[in-house]
């Protein structure tokens, strides 16, 4: 295959991928023609992943987790900065180079049920990936039994001829999940992968990619806004806020010891099951996440934030400070 | 002892479809006092939604008519006809906020005039008095009363949620069922509408039925909590009870399943799926998935007393007195 060479000179310690200054924008007409102005989706976003680790980004409805993932896939070029995927930079690759670049890359997509085209048999959705990507009969067949035993969806025999609407909700996401790997990916970028779905499944779901990343050595990046399923599927942590990552550590770390304001107000909204859960008031920040439209000056939680600094926070945008070692955060109250 | 706000006894519903019955709520009992919360916990599909479109008589067309009893203040409201069911109960004493509801807000009335509605339709307020009381039930839901003349599309989910949330709470009724209020929301928007239901409750002294899969939630305002499982109750206990040490086998595993936060243990899933509606297993619904299922599991175990008011559908805890 074509990145076989490419990959024996690529050495261990090099990052897989990198965003570098990435910035996605997306400009907002009225009737077609008028400029609203631009909704930055993705603003200034900065991450480098190693090979073989796990990590989540967390963050709340409209952040720009989606919009990341698809400038990362390509889906969306970026306004602004680069992805270096192995070293090379996506605006530089031609159109060959970016089908070789999505075959590289594994997508789960957000919404499972909308994910599956219902006319099409478990076989026949596995074998479109292969296909476009000339392998051949004997060979797809092969490979979609292995996949579909990987994603316990054994024996493959019952599940081949099933169509979408057949099966499990759990069962569907497996079959995504299951077509997101075959053509092995070496980064598998998983959006809300588990949010549809019931408690019990979740966690089957979660376990499972968990254990496929481990086993593959594949690098994961999962996207969830909910803090409490991270601790014990991913390695690292990046919280996200208004289009940009304003908390990093490992997971642990970041979560006994939330740096950021934001993180913090995240953390104190959560609860673990508990019957005194309802006996209290819960701290939760006012208001709401900003207008991507025109977010705030400076820090762009600080009209949210309880530890708001004015003159500061409302004028200065932080930059990344590391309160304690190898754990970032964009918060002025660091310097 | 006092009459229960509401008791439920031994309700059921079938849908009619083309592939046969299905049997969406399956004789469910559970009571709830003035001022109390029940949380109606489950997972996807096991009735309900059903059962509270049952309690409220919003069933689609293809619906059976529903058995059993339920009473509210000790009147059997299932008797009533449907006239007076409306001018007397539902919304009156009884509102409901829908799954989803706070997308089905009428998108070219104002959200003001929208909360109002439910008074100038069954009191026959004016408008201006009925408004006035809307501007007060946004004060209570934490909407600032500028909103009364936006429209549903200048809001946020949240502050959408909060719109359906004034409509129920506008006729001042004793019980308001909220079927999934916070599912679509944000982490930070659940928790600020969970501290609105929380305030509610504690200075109006309205009761709730909160439906919910999510077990973290059920948690912030459960006195109780009834858990679901296909079609049936299997457990319905005190919420420390069933937080602290739940007695169901289902009820221990879901607990198992919870990823927490402050948590070294690893969650567990709960292997296989609940059994179709269609056509359910005679014995214990749960049995074909239970670790601890024996011979007797082939026969329904019927709710088993444990305690005062804590009721165990399960054969392992027959050492309690049986109700049915
Ligand atoms: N193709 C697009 N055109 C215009 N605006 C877009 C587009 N895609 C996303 N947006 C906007 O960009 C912002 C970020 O959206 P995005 O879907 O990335 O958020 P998200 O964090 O994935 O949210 P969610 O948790 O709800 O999935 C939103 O304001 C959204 O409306
Ligand atoms: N109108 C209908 N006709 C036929 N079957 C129905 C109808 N509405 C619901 N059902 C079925 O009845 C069962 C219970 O559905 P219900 O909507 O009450 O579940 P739920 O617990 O509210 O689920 P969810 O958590 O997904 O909202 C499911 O099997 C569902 O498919
Ligand atoms: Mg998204
Ligand atoms: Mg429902």
């Amino acid at each position: 295959m074509s990145h076989a060479t490419s990959a024996a000179r690529v050495d261990a310690d090099q990052p897989l991928v990198e965003a570098r200054d990435l910035r996605t924008w997306f400009e907002l007409r009225q009737w077609g023609f008028m400029r609203l102005g631009s909704v930055k989706a993705v603003d200034g976003v900065n991450f480098s992943l190693r090979r073989g680790e796990s990590v989540a980004f967390v963050g709340e409805s409209g952040c720009g987790k989606s919009s990341l993932a698809r400038t990362l896939l390509g889906l969306h070029q970026p306004t602004e900065g680069d992805v270096i995927f192995e070293g090379q930079s996506m605006a530089r690759l031609g159109r060959r180079g970016m089908r070789d670049y999505r075959a590289r890359v594994g997508y789960v997509q957000q919404d499972p049920f909308g994910a599956l085209p219902p006319f099409l048999d478990v076989r026949r959705i596995l074998a479109e990936p292969l296909k476009i990507h000339g392998v051949g009969r004997s060979e797809r067949e092969r490979r979609i039994r292995a996949v579909l035993e990987e994603v316990r969806l054994s024996p493959a025999d019952d599940y081949l001829r099933k169509f979408p609407h057949m099966l499990s909700g759990g069962q569907q996401q497996r079959v995504v999940i299951a077509r997101a790997l075959i053509l092995e990916p070496s980064l598998l970028i998983a959006d809300e992968p588990v949010s549809m779905l019931d408690a019990s499944v979740r966690v089957e779901i979660l376990d499972l990619l968990y254990r496929i990343q481990q086993r593959r050595e594949l690098t994961l990046a999962f996207i969830t806004h909910d803090l409490s399923t991270v601790r014990h599927f991913a390695d690292r942590i990046f919280v996200m806020y208004a289009g940009r990552i304003v908390e990093t550590a490992t997971v642990n770390e970041l979560l006994d010891h939330p740096q950021h304001p934001y993180t913090q107000a995240l953390l104190a909204a959560l609860a673990d099951p508990d019957p005194d859960n309802a006996l209290e008031l819960r701290e939760v920040p006012g208001g709401e996440a900003p207008s991507l439209l025109n977010p705030p000056p400076g820090c762009r939680f600080h009209p949210r934030c309880p530890k708001h600094m004015p003159g500061v926070c409302d004028v200065e945008d932080p930059e990344n400070f590391e309160p304690r070692p190898g754990h970032l955060s964009a918060c002025l109250l660091h310097r | 002892m006092a009459v229960p706000l509401l008791s439920v006894e031994n309700l059921s519903l079938n849908y009619h479809t083309r592939q046969g019955l299905v049997q969406a709520v399956a004789g469910v009992d559970f009571e709830i006092r003035h001022r109390e919360a029940l949380v109606v916990l489950g997972e996807s599909g096991c009735g309900k939604s059903s059962l509270a479109k049952t309690l409220m008589r919003t069933l689609p067309r293809n619906a059976g008519r529903p058995e059993g009893r339920v009473l509210l203040e000790g009147e059997d409201i299932m008797a009533l006809d449907e006239e007076r069911f409306r001018r007397q109960v539902r919304w009156l004493r009884i509102a409901l906020v829908m799954q989803a509801s706070m997308n089905a807000l009428n998108p070219v009335v104002r959200v003001g005039e929208q909360v109002a509605e439910p008074l100038r339709v069954l009191r026959g307020w004016s408008r201006v008095r009925a408004q006035e009381r809307a501007a007060e039930v946004f004060d209570l839901v934490g909407i600032s009363t500028d909103f009364l003349t936006r429209y549903p599309f200048e809001l946020s989910g949240g502050m959408r949620q909060r719109v359906v949330l004034a409509m129920a709470l506008v006729t001042d009724p004793q019980l308001i069922i909220l079927d999934e209020p916070t599912s679509a929301l944000d982490v930070l928007t659940q928790a600020s509408i969970m501290n609105v239901l929380k305030r509610i409750k504690r200075e109006q002294g309205t009761s709730f039925i909160l439906i919910t899969h999510d077990v973290a939630t059920s948690s912030e305002l459960a006195d109780r909590v009834a858990l679901m499982y296909a079609g049936q109750i299997v457990e319905t206990s005190s919420a420390a009870e069933f937080f602290r040490e739940p007695a169901h086998p289902y009820a221990r595993m879901l607990m198992d399943s919870v990823p927490r936060l402050h948590q070294e243990a690893r969650p567990t899933h709960i292997p296989g799926q609940p059994p179709s509606l269609l056509d359910p297993p005679s014995g214990c619904r749960f049995a074909d998935r239970c670790p601890q299922r024996f011979d007797l599991c082939e026969r329904d175990p019927g709710a088993f007393r444990k305690g005062d008011r804590r009721r165990v559908r399960c054969w392992l805890h027959a050492g309690g007195s049986q109700l049915s």
